[in-house]
């Protein structure tokens, strides 16, 4: 192809993706795929495996030649057993018939939750710093992106006040990810309650990513969809991938009102079909003993978290007591280097691969995300290699 | 279980100060709660989990059924005590079913091994019974897999 061509198919490519920023995720992964020897701790993704029997369900299933679609929404058991389970932890009902959704991934139900309900122009909140697809799929909904930015003064807990701030007459929708990736932070009860008071006040929609609900620790989770007339103006996202290690299935659910299903499913019957058998037959397993896979897991992460604390508190790097999910959100201020560089020269003067807080939203510079869903061995070194960073620092 | 045995259990090596961070204590607690469980015999001793398969050693390992007469006063405990003491038996458990005793016996070679069987287990009072199966093979032991299988790289770098 010679360069005028190029040129002009750079020109076909829609207008509004570039708007779309590059994932500083993306940019971080390619420097750190070219070395050798590198101790991450930047993976968004649990370090165990699945549990056997979730696995061998699923190879069971493909044996007896479970290869086909499914019904768009997904398998009626399943959904049986999603309704049951969000009832059960979430004080959530569902109609599994009508209100529930399996997905490819909570990725997929955030896209088709944000869509069904964006028109151009529309406004859609969301805290920040956060989960890296938010912005960008508001984006690719010709929506307007609208970051509430959290501060470690608060714990990363988002306030009313905060919300006040950022609403206007054009906001449709405020998105809501506690516990929360990158900062491991939670909401308590109150937290929770005054974000319900404000999206029933300003009349909004709440779309809840509640995928690390599960890894809580020392609390009991609280959804703010939970609260009184919440249900029918909420879209409850869920999926497998964190608590059950189950990210490579790519299997989540959106529950809501039928009118927020159908109009979810008008995207999804066109665009996936369905979420992949096999995934699905794997989550019905997940489903049949859930808090037995997870209490082992929680209950490793929650003491590498207790380690990671006091190894930062030790070196001098501050951070707040993460309640959730499997990140620890530390802050570089005092060391007076910017996030990216911080990450930069721990990655090229020690080998250690961490995550510029900036790849969560401009909020999240000063600070750095540890993932802890990392062996205890490789944890132990990462931490020693730190430490020696910072002594030269 | 206490959480301090469960990471013991996992790994006798980790550092009680590795430890105090985990579960947020001292380093010195930790220490003083070893020291009690051995102490108290919960902590009965600590070994590493060799895989003698690799190893190209002279030994075997039988697994060997017990079928039991129970006295009258005692019930197998007697002869189950007699048992453990010969150093052959690495492991001997009570167990319900077809016979009653279960027990983990090595020796030098398959020779060695019936020797124990025919003139010193046979010959207990109370015996009435056995049944030899020699090891052939170990593919977990102690929770441990023996074959370490391919780690499947996760990508170093994700959301
Ligand atoms: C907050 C949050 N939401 C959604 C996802 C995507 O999850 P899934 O694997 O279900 O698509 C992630 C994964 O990192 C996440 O951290």
């Amino acid at each position: 192809m010679n360069t005028n061509a190029s040129k002009s198919v750079r020109d076909v490519i829609a207008g509004h993706l570039d708007a779309v920023p590059r994932s500083g995720i993306r940019d971080f992964f390619e420097i750190v795929s070219t070395m050798q020897d590198v101790i991450s701790l930047g993976i968004g993704e649990p370090d165990f495996d699945t549990p056997w029997h979730i696995r061998e369900a699923s190879i069971f299933a493909l044996e007896r030649g479970v290869t086909s679609y499914t019904s768009n929404f997904g398998l009626l058991k399943l959904r049986r057993a999603i309704a049951a389970y969000v009832d059960r932890m979430f004080g959530l009902r569902y109609s599994p018939e009508h209100e529930v959704l399996v997905t490819v991934g909570v990725s997929e139900a955030l896209d088709i939750a944000i869509r069904a309900i964006c028109n151009p122009g529309d406004e859609i909140m969301y805290h920040e710093p956060c989960y890296v697809s938010y912005g960008p799929l508001i984006q690719f909904a010709h929506g307007v992106p609208v970051a509430v930015p959290t501060s470690i003064e608060n714990e990363f807990r988002l306030t009313r006040d905060a919300l006040e701030a950022h609403v206007t007459p054009k906001t449709k929708a405020l998105i809501l990810n506690y516990p929360n990736n990158p900062t491991g932070a939670a909401l308590t009860q109150a937290d929770a309650q005054a974000i319900a008071e404000f999206v029933i006040d300003h009349d909004l929609l709440l779309i809840t990513d509640e995928i690390y609900a599960e890894l809580s620790y020392d609390h009991e989770h609280i959804s703010a969809a939970s609260f009184p007339n919440m249900r029918e103006r909420t879209i409850f996202l869920h999926g497998f991938s964190k608590a059950w290690a189950m990210t490579g299935f790519r299997v989540g659910y959106a529950c809501a009102p039928p009118e927020l299903t159908d109009a979810m499913m008008k995207i999804h019957q066109y665009t996936m079909l369905c979420a992949p058998i096999l995934s699905q037959e794997a989550a019905l397993e997940a489903l049949d003993e859930p808090e037995n896979d997870i209490a082992g897991m929680k209950s490793e992460y929650q003491k590498r978290r207790n380690y990671l604390l006091r190894s930062f508190q030790e070196m001098g790097l501050s951070c707040f007591e993460p309640r959730g999910a499997f990140y620890a959100f530390p802050s570089v201020r005092e060391t007076g280097l910017s996030s990216k560089d911080f990450a930069l020269r721990l990655l090229e003067e020690e080998k250690v691969a961490c995550v510029p807080g900036t790849a969560f939203g401009p909020s999240g510079e000063g600070f750095v995300r540890c993932s802890y869903a990392t062996a205890f061995d490789a944890l132990k070194e990462a931490i020693k290699r730190t430490a020696a960073f910072l002594k030269r620092l | 279980m206490d959480e301090l045995l469960k990471i013991l259990k996992n790994n006798a090596l980790e550092s009680p100060e590795n430890i105090a961070k985990m579960l947020n204590v001292s380093a010195d607690e930790v220490r003083e709660r070893i020291a009690d469980y051995e102490k108290r015999g919960v902590i009965k001793g600590y070994q590493a989990i060799v895989n003698e398969d690799v190893l190209d050693i002279d030994r075997v390992t039988a697994l060997i059924e017990v079928k039991v007469n129970p006295e009258r006063e005692g019930g197998f405990n007697h002869v189950a005590s007699r048992i453990s003491k010969f150093p052959e038996v690495q492991s001997i458990y009570l167990v319900s079913g077809d016979f009653d005793l279960l027990l983990f016996v090595v020796g030098r070679d398959l020779k060695q091994v019936a020797f124990f069987v025919s003139e010193k287990l046979a010959t207990i009072d109370g015996v009435q019974g056995t049944a030899t199966h020699f090891m052939l093979k170990t593919y977990k032991h102690h929770g441990v897999l023996m074959e370490s299988q391919d780690e499947y790289e996760r990508l170093k770098v994700s959301p």
